[in-house]
């Protein structure tokens, strides 16, 4: 091969491999919606006897927010034990700062079918 | 001259019979007898009977009756029912305006909406205008937030057991009341645990099969519906230790909306609220309170009157709306 050939192979072959990585949506992906910077509030949304998002994806040492928007009381209670609010009636909040890496599913104790979890980072 | 013939009429109409009805009176039954249906579940279809056929051979009613009512909320205030009080009361008004007056009340729970000693105050104070001065109470989930049943047991548990659970007799008849709204696990239904089984079994082992059992607890012990945890993970137990009985009737509460099934000896009811209406199984995305027409919602809201006669089968359940 003549060297500008070779020149022009290199060429096309990082466009190609530069135009997957472009295109990929494994990249895309790990850009989160449930993700929260470190410290920041992270929200959870109690409504229609559910917990919104369910799974909620936050940095260590970040407090969420559980606020109750639905007509009935709920309650926010970790199944470790690791926190329980009191019973929460509509616009009432509970939070909780979440120092350690881990997941912790929690419940509602009054309507046990209400289930979520957080996963900290 | 006129009105001494129409006098003639009037008498010649009264009492034709001799059973002490006269024709008022008599239109006043057919009335009751329209608005009192004994609906019954054969095969998953609500069959309907004529509320006299359950009254006893002699249409004077039974040995006893009582009345029960559920779901009160009390210290509910959103759109679905905005005056739970004027509700309960309307309940107290039509059960002192019942025919037969009943020995006493059955409550099956969710008494209070947060458990606020005000919210259970408010509940007794209405109820002490009803004629049967006996209410038994059993709690709901609403009745045992934050202190684990702790102000529900002070107040409502004298002669109960663990969680509030107890017994009593009335003329023959054997009462159950059961606690399943504690201890509930995350995913779960209505929980009895395994010490109040115990004392159930035990409670109810050296009675005759005869003796008529009337078990009442808030959350349904059959499964109505799963989904929105309508129904009791460990029922199958207390169920079975009932099966040797001939006439048992589990009533409950907590769905707020009559469903009745029947399985064998055993017919399972569950009562109207007197605060707010729920949707039917599926019909929502969620059990909460279901928001009607102001002039609609007494009529999803009701009590349940219960004639016992000695030597009948099963009880007589009457549902009856509050409006």
């Amino acid at each position: 091969m003549t060297r500008k050939s070779v020149w022009f192979a290199g060429v096309a072959m990082a466009v190609m491999i530069a135009m997957l990585f472009v295109g990929s949506p494994s990249v895309k992906a790990s850009i989160n919606a449930n993700d929260q910077p470190s410290g920041a509030n992270a929200e959870v949304k109690i409504d229609n006897f559910s917990f919104t998002p369910q799974t909620l994806t936050v940095a260590a040492g970040t407090t969420v927010t559980w606020t109750n928007r639905d007509d009935i009381p709920h309650t926010v209670v970790s199944t470790d034990g690791v926190f329980r609010s009191k019973v929460r009636d509509t616009d009432e909040k509970f939070s909780y700062t979440f120092a350690k890496a881990g997941t912790y599913p929690y419940y509602c104790s009054v309507h046990p079918k209400m289930t979520g979890k957080i996963v900290v980072q | 001259m006129r009105d001494k013939k129409q006098n003639l009429i009037d008498q010649k109409l009264q009492d034709l019979n001799n059973d002490g009805v006269d024709r008022r009176g008599f239109l006043k039954c057919m009335a009751w007898a329209g608005t009192g249906l004994v609906w019954t579940m054969s095969g998953g279809i609500p069959v309907s009977q004529a509320f006299a056929r359950n009254m006893g051979k002699d249409g004077k009613g039974g040995d006893f009756s009582f009345v029960q009512i559920s779901d009160s909320h009390m210290g509910f205030n959103k759109p679905a029912n905005p005056d739970v009080v004027a509700t309960l009361q309307v309940a107290v008004d039509k059960i002192n305006g019942l025919a037969k007056q009943p020995d006493f009340l059955l409550h099956t729970g969710d008494i209070s909406h947060l458990s606020k000693p005000e919210q259970f105050d408010t509940v007794d104070q209405v109820l002490k205008g009803a004629s049967a001065k006996d209410v038994f109470f059993v709690p709901g989930e609403h009745d045992v937030l934050d202190d684990n049943g702790k102000s529900y047991l002070e107040r409502y548990g004298k002669g109960a057991q663990g969680a509030g659970w107890y017994s009593f007799d009335k003329k023959g008849v054997h009462f159950v009341g059961l606690v399943n709204v504690l201890n509930l696990k995350s995913g779960g239904l209505g929980s009895l645990g395994g010490e109040q089984l115990e004392w159930m079994e035990k409670d109810i082992k050296h009675l005759k099969h005869s003796t008529p059992i009337v078990v009442f607890a808030h959350i349904p012990l059959w499964a109505v519906y799963p989904e929105w945890g309508w129904g009791t993970q460990d029922s199958a137990q207390a169920l079975g230790y009932l099966k040797k009985f001939g006439s048992v009737t589990v009533l409950n509460g907590h769905i707020h909306q009559t469903m009745q099934k029947i399985e064998g000896n055993v017919t399972f009811h569950t009562a109207m609220s007197t605060a707010f209406p729920q949707p039917q199984p599926g019909k929502a995305d969620s059990p909460g309170p279901m928001k009607v027409p102001a002039e609609q919602l007494r009529t999803l809201l009701g009590i349940t009157d219960v004639n016992y006669v000695r030597g009948q089968h099963s009880l007589a359940i009457v549902d009856s709306t509050l409006g």
